[in-house]
Formats: C-alpha cells, structure tokens, sequence
C-alpha cells in the first residue's frame, strides 16, 4: 500500500490558482507547473514568487513599505540587542508635482524608476532600499557608523542631482531630493513610529531649508531653545513674585502643537 | 538563596533577558548633578525599608558614583570586581545604615562609563540576580543623558526625575525629559521637586514642564507624555546637617519636615509599585 504523503494528496490541478499564476506571468515568472516538477516544488514556487511580490513595488522594483516596515521592526530588535548603530534615512524627490504637472504622469514614473536604481545602486547589499509613498523612498543602514551616515546620504544625494533622466526621445530632466536621517537610539528598544517620525523631521528640515539637502538628527541633541527656556522660567519668576503659589499659567496665551508636514 | 545570585547561574539567562521595563526597578535620576539625587535614593530607600520592604540601590552612575560618600561606606568589594569577575554579587551586597542594601559602583567602574557590549550584559546580568531577592531596586543613575543613564532608565519600570526650583535644574530636567519622549516612549514620568521653598511650587514647577512639553515636544498623541508630580522635599535645614555628617536624615531626624516629605513619597512610590497581596 502507497504510503500518503502531502504531496501525493494535492493536486494542483484541483486548486484555483489561475489568479497566482497571472501574477507570477505578469511579474515575467513562470507561473506555470513545469515538466518534471512536483506538485509540492510548484506550490511551494508559486508560494515563495507571491511572498515576493508582496514585498515589492511594482513600478520600481524596490522593497514596498510593507518589506520597510518588517525590516524596520528587525532593526529595532537589533539595536536593542546588540547596539549596533543603524541609520534609517527617508529621501522625498524635490518637486515631484511639477514634473507629474510639466511632463505628464510617465514621465513622473519614469523619474521614480531611474531615482530608484540610482538609490539602489549607492547602497550596500545589507542595506534596505523601499519605497516608502508617492515620491518617498527610505534606506535602512545597518552597521552605519555615526561618522559616516553624513558622508553616505551625501553621496545618494550628489549621484541623485548628477543623474540625466530621459523622459521621452530627445528630452532629458534633472531631479533632486532631499534628506533626513536619524539613527536608532543604541541599546534601547524604541518603536518604528518614533524612529521615523526623527527622520521625518530631518527631512521636514531639509525641505524647508531648501531642498537638495541632507539633515541628520543629531544624536541626543541636549539643545533647549530660548524659548522653551522663556517658558520654562516664567512661572519661577512669577512664583517668586506672587506671595501665594500659582499654577504656573503661562504668559503668552496657551500651548499648541507646532503644525509640522506642509511642504511638500 | 546565595546560588541564585551566583554569577555563573545568572549567566545562562543573559541570552533570554528581556528588554522590558523591570516590575519593581525605580530609576532616580536628574538633568543636572547636585540636585540631591543620591540623597533622594538613599534616603528613600531608607524610608521604603521602615515601611518593611526589601530595599537595595545601585550606583547605577558608574563614571562618578558617590553613594558611597553620602552613606559614608568603604566598601571592599564593589560592583567593579562583579564586572571583572574577581567576586560575585552576593559579595558585593552591603548592608547600609537605613535598613537597607547597597551595591557600590567602586571607582574602578570610570573605565565602563562607556555602554559596550560587556557592560550591558553585566548590567542586565546584576539587575536580573537582583530583582527576585528584593521588593524595590532603586537604580541611583549619574546625572545628565549618557548611554549608561539611558540604559539603566530604559530598565526601569518607573522614572523618578529629581529637580529643585532653579532655571539650570528645570532646563536640564526639562533636556533629558525631552531625549527619554523621544528613545523610549515612556508615557509617564514622575517628578519630585528637591529643595521646595513653598508648598504648591513643585506642583507648579511639574505643571509648568509640561507645558512647555506640550508646546514644544510633539508626542503620539493617542499616548500623550505625563509628568506626575508625585512629591516635594522642602528646604530644610536638617538636610544640609545630615549630609555634612555623611549620614542618613531618615535615621537622624525622620520628623523634620524633609524626612516627612520622604517618608510620605515612600507611601505614594509603594502603593505604585508593589502589587498588594491577593
């Protein structure tokens, strides 16, 4: 008597597979069962091709935001862990709208996919290259020593500016980008919120001070503006001045939340 | 009891330590030095333990501890030859003048102010050979935001943020309050105004800090960050007696008015942070 195996029970003949194996055709794999091939090898090919194309976006070919998001949370662990020093830095094309405006939407991809290989290609192997939204990319830099995260973001966004992007026979454009960078904080679990939110404010920097920048959060930056001193200080002041002790209401009117994100 | 303690049997567990804040690990710490932080850990350990509870603080400040000037101990084994492995924790463990334990940094430890590898897992290693022999571990960290304050903090299921009512303490507190938001998420971080001149102000002062944290600092805002006041000392001037004598307030005059500032943050900081019998 044949001893049941998984294998020998399923037929991938009996499965609705038709719409993996269009993915996989249109991802240019083969997404048939070839000659020779067992069912099990097959499923577990098909399987493996959409674990990747779940990973990946489609226009560029780099990781999607899910694949950043996991690689993320890895770090993170790492980090905790070990201490290694991992820069996360997000790159936003300078301008993007106008050259979607100008040029028409192909062209707008077209600038996505070349910015994208030009990224990848500046990049280590070990390195985590995404595309994060719209016009947003991220690199994840494990091993990035502090010293020399300024020189590698540097160096993406000089072979970014230099790049010639041919968006239609005999019309080139010029793209740049601008970034932020943070490290993880060393030894210490964080979370993948506050790590991009410190990158994203770099690159909120970057933006407003002018574009084709690069801006790294500072580690433990201990600064305390004028400000926020003023501010601090007022009830000290008051304090000593009123005979009973006060709430320490402050002088200019109450507090709010800096509006933060609105240049594109 | 002393096997667990043992280096060699802590040792294995290293690799399974989880990062998570510690149930019962309290962390004193400060913007800047001289705020009366160590005076603060050792006095309220003191008051902790009268309540009955099994007490030890570290001299988590390794680069410059000086809990043993304020306990005025000379201890020959310290946490420096733990680290080296000349001795094990349960040498290193002295019984100070309150009622209490102290694990003494040693000045040897200047050369781990520096959060390498080794020095994390020794770290983690001493703290989880502690935390089952003891109700409360009160982690006396340095002063301002070095990779080993941070650390430590990051250990810490409580944070105990010492200020006095001055521009230099309240920008400092203020400084590390904002990198803690930023590293680690805490939600919650307890202050505790030192040298008080008027009742009311270190509730003021806690009001005050986090106003401007909410003006300046943008947080998660479904997980806002609070200050808790959670206690004043006053000035006093038993206070300034005790330390010039090298000795504890909460053994020589528990009923000045700071020793009973202490000994009611003790009730407060004990209904947090031990869990009462079912």
């Amino acid at each position: 008597m044949a001893s049941l195996t998984a294998s020998s029970l399923i037929n991938p003949h009996d499965l609705q597979l038709d719409d993996a194996c269009a993915l996989l055709q249109h991802d240019a794999k083969n997404g048939l069962q070839e000659s020779g091939e067992s069912p099990t090898d097959y499923l577990q090919r098909l399987i493996d091709g959409l674990c990747e194309l779940s990973l990946k976006d489609p226009l560029t070919g780099l990781g999607n935001r899910r694949h950043f998001h996991a690689a993320l949370e890895r770090s993170i662990e790492t980090v905790a862990r070990s201490g290694e020093s991992v820069l996360l830095l997000l790159l936003d094309i300078d301008h993007f709208k106008s050259i979607n405006d100008t040029h028409g939407h192909l062209a707008g991809d077209q600038v996505l996919r070349v910015i994208a290989g030009c990224l990848a290609s500046c990049v280590r192997p070990m390195d985590i290259v995404a595309r994060y939204g719209g016009e947003e990319f991220a690199v994840i830099m494990p091993n990035c020593r502090p010293l020399f995260g300024q020189a590698v973001a540097e160096r993406i966004r000089k072979s970014i500016a230099s790049l010639t992007i041919p968006i239609a026979p005999m019309q080139n454009i010029q793209a740049t980008v601008s970034i932020g960078g943070a490290y993880a904080p060393e030894w210490v679990r964080s979370t993948a919120d506050l790590w991009i939110e410190r990158a994203d404010s770099q690159l909120y920097r970057a933006k407003s001070d002018g574009r084709n920048l690069v801006k790294l959060d500072q580690p433990r930056e201990l600064s305390v503006s004028a400000e926020e001193k003023g501010l601090l200080f007022s009830h000290l002041i008051m304090d000593e001045m009123t005979p009973t002790g006060n709430m320490g209401i402050p002088p200019h009117g109450a507090p709010g939340l800096p509006t933060k994100r609105v240049i594109a | 009891m002393n096997d667990v303690l043992t280096p060699t049997d802590a040792s294995q567990d290293v690799a399974k330590v989880p990062l998570k804040p510690y149930g019962k690990v309290l962390a004193v710490t400060s913007g800047k030095g001289g705020v009366g932080k160590t005076f603060v850990s050792a006095n309220l350990a003191a008051a902790l333990a009268k309540r009955g509870n099994r007490v030890l603080v570290l001299d988590a400040d390794l680069g410059l501890a000086n809990l043993d000037v304020v306990l005025n101990l000379f201890p020959k084994i310290t946490l420096h030859d733990v680290f080296t492995g000349k001795a094990r924790l349960e040498d290193a463990i002295l019984p100070a003048p309150g009622g209490f334990s102290v694990l003494l940094a040693g000045s040897g430890m200047v050369e781990y102010s520096r959060l390498t590898p080794e020095v994390r897992n020794e770290f983690l290693r001493v703290i989880n050979g502690l935390i089952p022999h003891y109700d409360v571990v009160l982690l006396d960290t340095g002063a301002g935001i070095s990779d080993v304050v941070l650390f430590a903090v990051s250990l810490a299921s409580e944070v105990l943020m010492v200020a006095t009512p001055e521009p230099t303490s309240l920008t400092d507190a203020y400084a590390t309050i904002k990198v803690l938001v930023g590293q680690q998420q805490r939600q919650t971080i307890r202050v505790i105004v030192n040298q008080v001149t008027r009742q009311g102000s270190g509730q003021a002062i806690t009001h005050q800090l986090q106003q401007v944290l909410n003006r300046f600092v943008a947080t998660d805002p479904e997980h806002p960050v609070h200050l808790v006041h959670t206690g004043d000392i006053p000035v006093d001037p038993e206070v300034r007696q005790a330390v010039m004598r090298r000795q504890l307030l909460m053994q020589n005059t528990p009923g000045c008015p700071a020793g009973q500032a202490i000994a009611q943050l003790a009730g407060k900081l004990e209904k947090i942070v031990i869990p009462k019998p079912a």
